[in-house]
């Protein structure tokens, strides 16, 4: 579904501030893969979602998306194959536009902007449905506007319009990072439930060890801008955290660092 | 101070502040939808005006000119959004860049510094002479009122259709809009060409209207903008919440503008200094959004530091 070959990325390249991030990386992904990234700051992981996404050109290497090479197409026609959810819930919808508006929006993606009506009646009995599927109540308030939601439930309204059109990948980029720990448990539950639903391909990053084990079917572990872990099948079901920091100390050299990434 | 002249000058100041309301919509268009300051508009109000005149000066229907106005506006505010998209000029620096640029081309259109049109001899559409005393059909105010009212229900279409509607979420989060495959550049030119074209409209009225097109009439304009969509929202903004009245709430704050206008000039103040009382008002109401947050938002927790 996805393919990534030798990408690589270098911000600010001879400055002082020059930053390697992304440092030839392959990945490829089966159709219904649903992979969890880990990893410390600066590890390469949004980096890497980032290049994917086509937020900027990346200096070398290709990027595939079933078959397709994308890695000259501009972020917005990339878009036409991605569902993105952002770690700040303030980036994943428009704040000034009504609930119905946003999903419109998003319901429209890939598909050229035409002077026809930027709504229909009959997608709202559509929204209506699936908003009830958040158990948010959301449902009877498709006019508010969206700047008056809280963050958890802007997290799952942008999770709803990143699946509204199904796409060929969804890119979590540590999308329950900014909640309470309450929300983040809801809204990981609606992600799981949607990507089983409709049998997404997914990458999800997140700063959480347990949240990486728990969820999908394969993990990867990336550090200085490579991936030095990819753990799947039996041996991923099998994984518990004390396994995952023995391998990192294997694999790196090192001790993992972040105390926020084993107990959070 | 007789009240009389003053009531004598009202009906002249709300032809012209409904002249400049159209004006007014098209930066509400730019700073509340797109979320930029265009200051191309300086520019482009006076280009409106030299391509109307021009035209007409050379025996062009006043319809084909106000088209062609438009239409030169547009491709300003096309320019504006090149430099802006396409070549990564802060907007307030693209729109500097083209204002600065229009001078020139303004000059240019007209030939020299003023042209002046003349009212007998010209079939115009809207005059100083024509709000008392014509036939109702002829009546200024009459009718660029329609002309507001069809502007506004055209905008409350377009800003609903898909394009529209991208358009909107373009200004509000460009990261989520390409996120949605919306094109953002491509939206921001089409936003600024929209946007302009209204400003050179208005700008061919006003030359009309007040007879001549002249090389410094849209100085300031911005601010006149501005100060229209601040006051409309002021005075208007908790009345009307759908769209269409906030364009409307606009043009009325552009009247509301015209009539303090009048008013100051009435009450006997140095015309020299109505451009710097404009600036410090629109400064003032532009303002008030972070006064209130910084100092009249009370802290949530009281304890807590």
């Amino acid at each position: 579904m996805l393919e990534i070959r030798n990408i690589s990325k270098t911000f600010n390249p001879g400055t002082v501030n020059e930053k390697r991030a992304l440092k030839n990386v392959s990945l490829t992904l089966e159709d219904g893969d649903f992979v969890t990234v880990i990893g410390g700051n600066g590890a390469g992981k949004s980096t890497m979602l980032n290049a994917i996404a086509g937020v900027w050109p990346v200096d070398a290497g290709h990027i595939l998306i079933d078959g397709e090479d994308v890695t000259r197409l501009p972020e917005y026609k990339r878009a036409a194959f991605l569902g993105r959810v952002f770690q700040d819930p303030m980036n994943g919808t428009a704040a000034t536009m009504g609930i119905e508006e946003n999903l419109a929006l998003a319901l429209r993606r890939g598909q050229s902007r035409t002077l026809r009506a930027g709504i229909k009646n009959q997608e709202r009995e559509v929204y209506k449905r699936l908003l009830a599927t958040l158990g948010l109540g959301l449902e009877e308030r498709l006019t508010s506007k969206v700047g008056l939601l809280s963050g958890g439930q802007r997290q799952a309204l942008t999770l709803l319009m990143a699946t509204l059109k199904k796409p060929k990948l969804l890119l979590l980029d540590e999308h329950t990072a900014a909640l309470d720990p309450k929300t983040a448990a809801k809204v990981l539950e609606t992600t799981e439930m949607i990507v089983n639903r409709d049998k997404l391909t997914t990458l999800m990053i997140t700063h959480n060890m347990k949240d990486a084990i728990v969820h999908g079917n394969r993990l990867i572990m990336m550090m200085d801008g490579n991936i030095i872990l990819d753990i799947r099948g039996e041996e991923k079901k099998n994984l518990t955290v004390e396994d995952l920091l023995h391998k990192f100390e294997e694999v790196s050299g090192e001790e993992f660092a972040s105390d926020k990434a084993i107990l959070g | 101070m007789n009240i009389m002249n003053l009531i004598s000058a009202l009906p002249g100041a709300v032809a012209q502040g409904l002249v400049w309301g159209i004006m007014a919509i098209g930066v509400y268009i730019t700073f509340r939808i797109l979320d930029i300051a265009d200051l191309t508009v300086d520019g482009t109000l006076c280009t409106g005006g030299a391509v109307c005149i021009m035209l007409m000066q050379s025996g062009q229907n006043v319809w084909v000119s106000m088209a062609l106005a438009l239409i030169a506006g547009m491709l300003a505010g096309m320019a504006t959004g090149l430099l802006h998209t396409f070549m990564g000029i802060p907007a307030i620096l693209a729109g500097i860049l083209t204002q600065l640029g229009l001078y020139s081309v303004n000059l240019k259109i007209m030939g020299k510094a003023n042209q002046a049109i003349n009212v007998d001899k010209f079939d115009l559409l809207v005059s100083l002479r024509f709000i008392k005393g014509v036939p109702f059909y002829k009546n200024t105010i009459l009718l660029v009122t329609l002309m507001i009212v069809f502007l506004i229900v055209f905008l409350y279409w377009f800003f609903g259709t898909e394009l529209g509607c991208s358009l909107r979420a373009t200004g509000c989060n460009d990261k989520m809009a390409r996120a949605q495959g919306i094109n953002t550049d491509f939206n921001r030119v089409l936003g600024l060409m929209i946007s302009n074209g209204l400003v050179a409209l208005a700008g061919a009225l006003l030359s009309q209207y007040q007879g001549f097109a002249d090389i410094n009439m849209g100085r300031g304009a911005i601010v006149i903008g501005l100060a229209a969509v601040i006051i409309g929202e002021a005075i208007f903004g908790k009345v009307f919440r759908n769209f269409g009245f906030r364009l409307l709430g606009v043009a009325f704050g552009s009247i509301i503008y015209y009539f303090v206008l009048q008013i100051v000039i009435w009450l006997g103040i140095d015309t020299d200094l109505l451009k710097l009382l404009s600036a410090v008002v629109v400064a003032v109401f532009l303002a008030i959004p972070t006064w209130k947050s910084r100092y009249f938002s009370k802290p949530a927790h009281k304890e807590g530091v």
